[in-house]
Formats: C-alpha cells, sequence, structure tokens
C-alpha cells in the first residue's frame, strides 16, 4: 500500500512547494529585490554591511582616532595601507611621541576583506558604503585617509 | 478542380472566403485562401513565440523577486523582437566535421511539427483552418515528429553533449508519448469524437468536459500535464538540454536562426500542449457559464487566449518551483506511476460512463 501513501506523499509537497513560489510570485512587485540603479540614484542606499572603500572618519575640528600604530598596516595581506608617521613632542608630558604624518590607501589594490578595519584597536578606520569608485586614472584611487592638518582626538591612547 | 477544398476544408471567417471566391476564379481563389491562412498562421506563430518568450522571462522574474525585462519598450515589451532581430541579423557557423545536410534538417523539423499542430485547433468557431475528423489523433502523430528533429540535430552535430541530449529527448518523448496518449483517449472516451470541433461542441450543453467526468477527469488532467510538460522538454524535465550537465544539449552547436528555430519550437510546444487540454477539458473557446453566448460580436477567441494563458502559466509555476529529474527518476516517473494510473483511469472513465455517472 506504500505505492499510493507514495503518491499521496509526492503530491502533498510538489503542491507545498508550488505554494511557497507562487507566494513569491504574488509578492513579487512589492518585494522586488532588483535595484534599477542609474534611474534610482538619488534614493539608493545600500545596506548598512556593504564594504565601498575603507575611509577614516574625521570629527568636526578636523580630529581622528587613529594612533599611528600600524595595526592595519600589519593586517592587510596584501599591502594595501601605508602609513607614514613621525614622531612629534608632546607638549603636556614634554616626551616625544608616535603619530601618524599620512595615512595612505590604495583603493586599487584592495580585496575588501576588512581584517585592517578589524585589526584597529581605536576603530579609527570604518567602511563608507560608496560604490561609484570608478575613476579615469589609476593613481586616483591611491587615497590619504587623514586630512591635511587633522591631528589625534585626546584621550585616545588610554 | 475542387481537390484541393476537398481535402483541405478551409473556413476561416466566412466573409473573407465568400469576398474572395467572389472576385476570383473558383481554383484561383482556393489557393489564395490557402495563401492567406499560411501567413495568418506564420504570423500567429512568430507573435506567439515571442510574446510567450517574453512572458515566460517576466514571470520568471516575478517568481525569483525580479522585475525582469524592462528596458526595451514599455514594460519592455519589445525585448523579444530586439532579440528575434539580434537573432536573424547573426552569421549562422558550424563545426567542421557535421553532417551537412541533416544538421540543416533539423531545425525544419522542428519547426514545421510545431506549426502543422497549430492548423487543427479550433481558435473560435470561425478560426480553425483544418477541421479534420480524426484531430485529435493527427495531434499525437504530429507531436511525435518533432523528436526526430531532435534526434537529427543530436546526431549530426558529431558533439557528445549534443548526441546525449538527443538520446534522452528520444527516451523521454517514447516514454510520455504514451501518458499523454492515454489521458486524451481517457477523455475521448467522453465525447465519442476525435474531432476537435466535436469535442468542443459535446461541452456548450453538458459543461466542461472536466466536470462532466468529474474524478477520472481531473486525474486525467493533472497526468496530462506532468506528461505535457515532459513532451516539450520544459524544467523539470529538461534533461534534454541541462545547461549544467550538457552545454545546450541537442542545439549546443547551433546559432542565429536556426537556435531560434529550436527555441521558438519549444515554446510554440507549450502553447500546443496548454491548447490540447483547453479543447478537452475546459471547453475550448466556449465562455464559462455561457456568458458571452448571446453576444453575437464577441470575438470568442478571446476566452480560448485566457485559458491557454492559463495553462501556460501553470507550466512556467512548474518550471520555476521543481528541480530537474534524473534519468531514473524520469522512467521510474513514467512507467511505475503514470502509466498504471493512467490504465486504471481508464478503466475508472469506461465505468463512469457505462453506469451513466456523468455530470
Ligand atoms: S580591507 Fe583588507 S585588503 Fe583592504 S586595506 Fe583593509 S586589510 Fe587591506
Ligand atoms: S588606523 Fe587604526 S590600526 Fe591603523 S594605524 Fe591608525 S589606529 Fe592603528
Amino acid at each position: 500500500m506504500s505505492y499510493f501513501s507514495d503518491i499521496y506523499k509526492g503530491i502533498k509537497t510538489l503542491l507545498t512547494g508550488m505554494s511557497v513560489t507562487g507566494g513569491y510570485f504574488i509578492h513579487a512587485r512589492k518585494g522586488a529585490l532588483t535595484q534599477e540603479y542609474p534611474d534610482n540614484r538619488e534614493t539608493l542606499k545600500m545596506f548598512d554591511r556593504f564594504r565601498g572603500e575603507v575611509v577614516m572618519p574625521h570629527t568636526a575640528d578636523n580630529r581622528h582616532r587613529c594612533t599611528g600604530c600600524q595595526s592595519c598596516e600589519i593586517a592587510c595581506p596584501n599591502g594595501s595601507i601605508e602609513i607614514i608617521w613621525d614622531r612629534a613632542v608632546d607638549p603636556e608630558t614634554g616626551k616625544k611621541k608616535k603619530k601618524i604624518d599620512k595615512h595612505i590607501y590604495h583603493l586599487s589594490m584592495c580585496t575588501m576583506c576588512g581584517l585592517c578595519i578589524e585589526a584597529c584597536p581605536t576603530d579609527a578606520i570604518v567602511w563608507a558604503q560608496n560604490f561609484e569608485n570608478s575613476v579615469y586614472d589609476r593613481s586616483k584611487l591611491t587615497k590619504i585617509l587623514n586630512q591635511p592638518g587633522s591631528s589625534v582626538l585626546d584621550g585616545i591612547e588610554d | 478542380m475542387n481537390f484541393i477544398q476537398m481535402i483541405i476544408p478551409l473556413n476561416i471567417t466566412k466573409t473573407i472566403s465568400d469576398w474572395i471566391y467572389s472576385i476570383m476564379p473558383e481554383t484561383a481563389a482556393s489557393y489564395t485562401i490557402m495563401v492567406v491562412i499560411a501567413v495568418a498562421y506564420l504570423l500567429l506563430f512568430a507573435v506567439a513565440g515571442l510574446y510567450l518568450v517574453l512572458l515566460e522571462r517576466k514571470v520568471a522574474a516575478w517568481f525569483q523577486l525580479r522585475i525582469g525585462p524592462n528596458r526595451v519598450g514599455p514594460w519592455g515589451l519589445l525585448q523579444t523582437m530586439a532579440d528575434a532581430l539580434k537573432l536573424v541579423s547573426k552569421e549562422l557557423t558550424s563545426t567542421i566535421k557535421i553532417d551537412k545536410f541533416l544538421y540543416n534538417l533539423a531545425p525544419y523539423f522542428v519547426i514545421v511539427a510545431a506549426l502543422m499542430a497549430m492548423a487543427v485547433f479550433p481558435f473560435s468557431k470561425q478560426f480553425q483552418a483544418f477541421d479534420i475528423n480524426i484531430g485529435v489523433f493527427f495531434l499525437i502523430a504530429i507531436s511525435s515528429i518533432g523528436v526526430i528533429g531532435i534526434l537529427l540535430a543530436g546526431w549530426s552535430s558529431n558533439n557528445k553533449y549534443a548526441l546525449i541530449g538527443a538520446m534522452r529527448s528520444g527516451l523521454q518523448t517514447i516514454s510520455y508519448e504514451l501518458s499523454v496518449g492515454l489521458s486524451i483517449l481517457t477523455m475521448v472516451l467522453l465525447t465519442g469524437s476525435l474531432q476537435l470541433s466535436e469535442i468542443v461542441e459535446a461541452q456548450r450543453t453538458g459543461g466542461w468536459l472536466i466536470l462532466q467526468g468529474h474524478i477520472p477527469s481531473v486525474i486525467a488532467f493533472m497526468i496530462f500535464m506532468i506528461a505535457g510538460t515532459a513532451e516539450t522538454n520544459r524544467a523539470p524535465f529538461d534533461l534534454v538540454e541541462a545547461e549544467s550537465e550538457l552545454g545546450a544539449g541537442f542545439h549546443t552547436e547551433y546559432s542565429g536562426m536556426k537556435f531560434a528555430y529550436f527555441f521558438l519550437a519549444e515554446f510554440i510546444n507549450m502553447f500546443i500542449i496548454a491548447s490540447i487540454a483547453v479543447v478537452l477539458f475546459f471547453g475550448g473557446w466556449l465562455s464559462p457559464f455561457g456568458i458571452t453566448d448571446n453576444i453575437t460580436w464577441f470575438p470568442e477567441v478571446i476566452w480560448f487566449i485566457i485559458k491557454v494563458a492559463g495553462l501556460i502559466f501553470l507550466m512556467m509555476w512548474f518550471r520555476w518551483t521543481f528541480p530537474r529529474l534524473r534519468v531514473d527518476q524520469l522512467l521510474t516517473l513514467e512507467w511505475k506511476y503514470l502509466l498504471p494510473l493512467n490504465l486504471m483511469n481508464l478503466m475508472l472513465m469506461a465505468i463512469i460512463i457505462w453506469l451513466n455517472w456523468t455530470i
């Protein structure tokens, strides 16, 4: 008798499958995942976890959180980050202290693996959400992440 | 003199034929009518094929939560026209070691078989080019010719994938032909006629055949849709093309318009299977509950198209839901399940008619 119960079970599972896809079909107009990109450029918002490029946020008075520890440079598997650092005298303690001169980031080499962001102890670098990264000249993809004249926020190193 | 008319009773809209007969001698007129009908059917064929491709793409997109073609023309309506133009303008390439004659012949087998089947359908009371009294039999016979084209294509391409695809197609068609034939036979028991226009007329008074024959009719319909989907080589029975295993299956070596013939033939075959089902189960061009019977100007062909579209949608639904069967599963389904059930169903239908239990 398993012959007929097999048929019954078969039909039942097939109908279950069809009801699932049928549900998708009905909701397709509202739930479409497709973005009609160039048309909705103004309203298109990338999702939170999207990895566009690595950036270093600055506060309004031009200060960032990077201490120049070079963890990101070491973490990067393909050498996309180069840090040119310097020593400066700390006015409070009078000791010499490490600080960044240029945080150079090669977007053209970056694989978006995110290891640098994981490695940063002070969360100085984050993912940006932009994706229109094409340029006519490859050298434009080499970016200096810290803005000129910026300095590290107080109290970050503690 | 009336030879042509005798074998082909042409009765595309009476007014047109009367008009042509009135301005021409009889022989010339019957030839003219033949040409008119041929052109009309070719146009229908091309338009139906192209728009079914578009429909398939749209429906597929909606099943997968996408939008589908939407760039060429409003809502992408001209997309397949553009594709067809592209295919026509493509170079026809072929490999060196093909069997030239068979290779070039194969697409025509497939497409001509599909076209011939179209001729017998009663799209409406007037619009039926070829109303023979063995219409159903003719359809079954014609639908087996297409597979010869596929076998030829696979063989002459001199390509192992094409050959495997073609052999699978032969296997599949031979197996499922049986189920299609038997489920049609079940319905023919009910009407007692093989003539398609008479089958439709039989449903005018007693309701659609799927209701007249209740349980066995519904079973026959289910078997017919499964076997019909297998006949057209569409997913979940697309072992013939099986992109992930065989490249493109039997038409791997074809390009340009010859490829387009195979492609269009698949969609026309889908239309044919849906049309057979509509005529046999859903009353052909008859309106549901006779709601437009008294409106004389109403084109009944609209009902036919709506029903066919519904069934085609069902087949697309199958395609975008079910995974492809393995060859052994394919044969198990046919020989262990569909065929015995079909025979039982045939008996059941005979008993029901004998005891007069039809509605
Ligand atoms: S995301 Fe990966 S590849 Fe890119 S800079 Fe960071 S560590 Fe290097
Ligand atoms: S970005 Fe972070 S990890 Fe890299 S040097 Fe600055 S503080 Fe260190």
